[in-house]
């Protein structure tokens, strides 16, 4: 049985979901352990956030 | 992906990169370039601002330091001459108060002098007139006693009595 | 008027644009509607050749009348050719040109030169096989870049001015526009790329985000354009901070890529072309990313409008208005954040760029 792309598809952007929830995830709970680093933090987790969202483009636009 | 590179425009790319780096220069000469400048020169002249009046207030500090120091000396100053003054007064005072009792006591002591004086001169004085008064009691005694002649040979026995001749 | 009646007298407006269209249906077909709105949507992504504003259909004749601003075309095909695009009477009509036929097909808004009875020919796989010429002409979208990019010169100018004239503090607009200048500078450059060489990318930066900001919150406005969610911009977009950031790299930044300094010389021969592959990819995502963004917020915030007109009862109508409504807030934030993303990565290369010191990685 042939598996339709766009489950792969589907695949990707669970993980990715997942991926970009854990890196939230993980800001937040920095800033409320120091609020003082909030901006440093979030920048470095909106690169992460960003290099995740690309892994997942890549996978999409290669469908 | 295929849909993607379907989907695009050769036209509105070049359009855009044209337009956009236009803009880009246009906004660097005539906008971005004067606001940054703009903010950076007010941002100094705060900076700047702020520096001054931290030299003037650290001024003012040295200033009131100064002041403080001077009035610190001044109250010195006044309490030493206070003190100065106080002690001043006191051996004034307790010199007059010396040369007072001495003045005093010389002033009794003459006076007790004088009444010595006094005394002396007052009992000598009655010491003469009691002698000259008993002579003269003696002389008015004697008088009356040899006043007739056998009274008087009665005293020279008398006398002659106690002499014997040797 | 307080933003948040704007906002929804906005998106009211932004509605009815959708709703022109709708309430000309005979609303008891209600698979006719959803292909309708289904190309509604897909027709509205696209960029056109003339800036549709709205268009219904005469109950009696059938004819569909479109109010639209027609726009110029320009073709090169052994030369420049010029025309309006209403010569193509909506793809009805072949334009004729020194002995070439042209015909616009509607699925795709695309020109395609054709024989002179104007036939298109469609594989089996649905592509267009017809030739095409190269497409110069000022689209809907073009015409929006342009009518931002002259907003964007006379505010910012007019900012400038306001500093000269009022002694250093703007005036009006501008102190609106103000503390977002100084959030790219303080917040997105500075950090980034470093306080000695910021300055020389300060200019890109903010034409950037304020292009891709206001391109975003214009495509939120009944006016229904898409051009930030349109591949060519973003890919016009991202090439510019491609070659900036590789024209201005140091030696430190292609070392890092070719010969990663502190690694074993093994790992060092696998990681030169990732991280060579990593210098596309870069851009890519960020290519990806604002239209991706765009095209789905887009996409939802139309089919969530649509489906009021799809669902009869009024409970269904009023929760996907709300829904809409909803959604149609989030596409502010996302117009912003994207612009803000968009922004930051480029300042984020840039730094990787003119990273002086080498343990910093």
């Amino acid at each position: 049985m042939e598996i339709p792309l766009i489950v792969g598809g589907g695949l990707v952007v669970i993980g990715v979901g997942i991926g970009i929830g854990q890196i939230g995830k993980g800001a937040m709970e920095a800033i409320g352990r120091q609020p003082d680093a909030s901006g440093k933090i979030s920048t470095n987790a909106l690169i992460l956030a960003a290099l995740v969202e690309g892994i997942g483009f890549a996978a999409l636009f290669a469908l | 992906m295929e849909k993607l590179i379907e989907e695009f425009s050769i036209g509105l790319f070049f359009w855009q990169t044209v337009i956009f780096v236009l803009l880009i220069f246009l906004l660097k000469k005539y906008a971005w370039g004067p606001i940054l400048k703009a903010v950076n020169d007010r941002e100094q002249g705060i900076k700047d601002a702020l520096q001054s009046a931290e030299l003037a207030k650290e001024e003012m500090e040295s200033l009131k330091a100064d002041n403080d120091k001077i009035m610190k000396q001044a109250r010195v100053d006044r309490d030493s001459l206070l003190k100065e003054a106080r002690d001043l007064k006191n051996s004034i005072v307790s010199q007059a108060k010396d040369e007072a009792k001495f003045e005093a006591q010389k002033i009794i002591e003459s006076a007790n002098e004088a009444i010595k004086n006094e005394k002396n001169a007052a009992v000598t004085d009655i010491k003469k007139q009691v002698a000259s008064l008993s002579i003269e009691i003696a002389e008015k005694l004697l008088k009356e006693k040899l006043s007739d002649d056998n009274k008087q040979m009665q005293i020279v026995e008398e006398l002659l009595k106690d002499v014997k001749l040797k | 008027m307080k933003p948040a009646k704007f906002f929804i007298l906005f998106f009211i407006f932004s509605s009815l644009s959708l709703y022109s269209f709708a309430s000309n249906k005979n609303l008891g077909e209600s698979e006719d509607i959803k292909s309708e709105i289904k190309k509604y949507i897909k027709h509205h992504l696209k960029d056109s050749h003339s800036f549709y504003l709205t268009s219904f259909t005469n109950n009696d004749t059938g004819k569909k009348t479109y109010i639209e601003i027609p726009m110029p075309v320009i073709l090169y095909d052994n030369g420049f050719k010029f025309f309006m695009s209403s010569d193509f009477k909506h793809g009805k009509e072949i334009v004729i040109d020194n002995e070439t036929y042209y015909r616009m097909n509607y699925d795709n808004n695309k020109i395609y030169k054709t024989n002179s009875d104007g036939l298109i020919n469609i594989s089996n796989e649905g592509k267009v096989l017809n030739e095409k010429p190269l497409d110069f002409s000022i689209t809907k979208n073009i015409a929006t870049i342009l009518l931002v990019s002259i907003l964007m010169f006379f505010l910012f100018v007019s900012l400038a001015k306001s500093y000269r004239t009022n002694n250093g503090v703007s005036k009006g607009i501008g102190r609106f526009f103000e503390p977002i200048i100084l959030f790219i500078r303080d917040d997105i450059a500075i950090p980034n790329i470093g306080l000695k060489k910021y300055k020389n990318y300060m200019s890109f930066l903010l034409t950037v985000f304020f292009f891709v900001w206001f391109l975003n919150m214009l495509g939120l406005t009944p006016l229904g354009v898409n051009v930030t969610g349109n591949i060519a911009v973003t890919f016009s977009l991202a090439l510019l901070t491609f070659l900036i950031t590789n024209l201005t790299a140091n030696k430190n930044y292609w070392g890092h890529i070719f010969w990663m300094p502190g690694v074993p010389v093994a790992i060092k021969i696998v990681l030169a072309p990732i991280e060579f592959l990593g210098v596309f990819i870069k851009p890519f995502s960020l290519l990806i990313r604002l239209y991706a963004n765009i095209q789905a917020g887009h996409i939802v915030l139309y089919s969530l409008i649509g489906l009021m007109f799809i669902f009869k009862a009024w409970i269904g109508s009023s929760l996907s208005f709300f829904l809409a409504f909803f959604i149609a807030i989030i596409e502010i934030l996302v117009a912003l954040l994207q612009a803000y993303i968009f922004t930051m990565l480029s300042a984020l290369y840039f730094g990787f760029a003119v990273e002086d010191h080498s343990e910093a990685h």
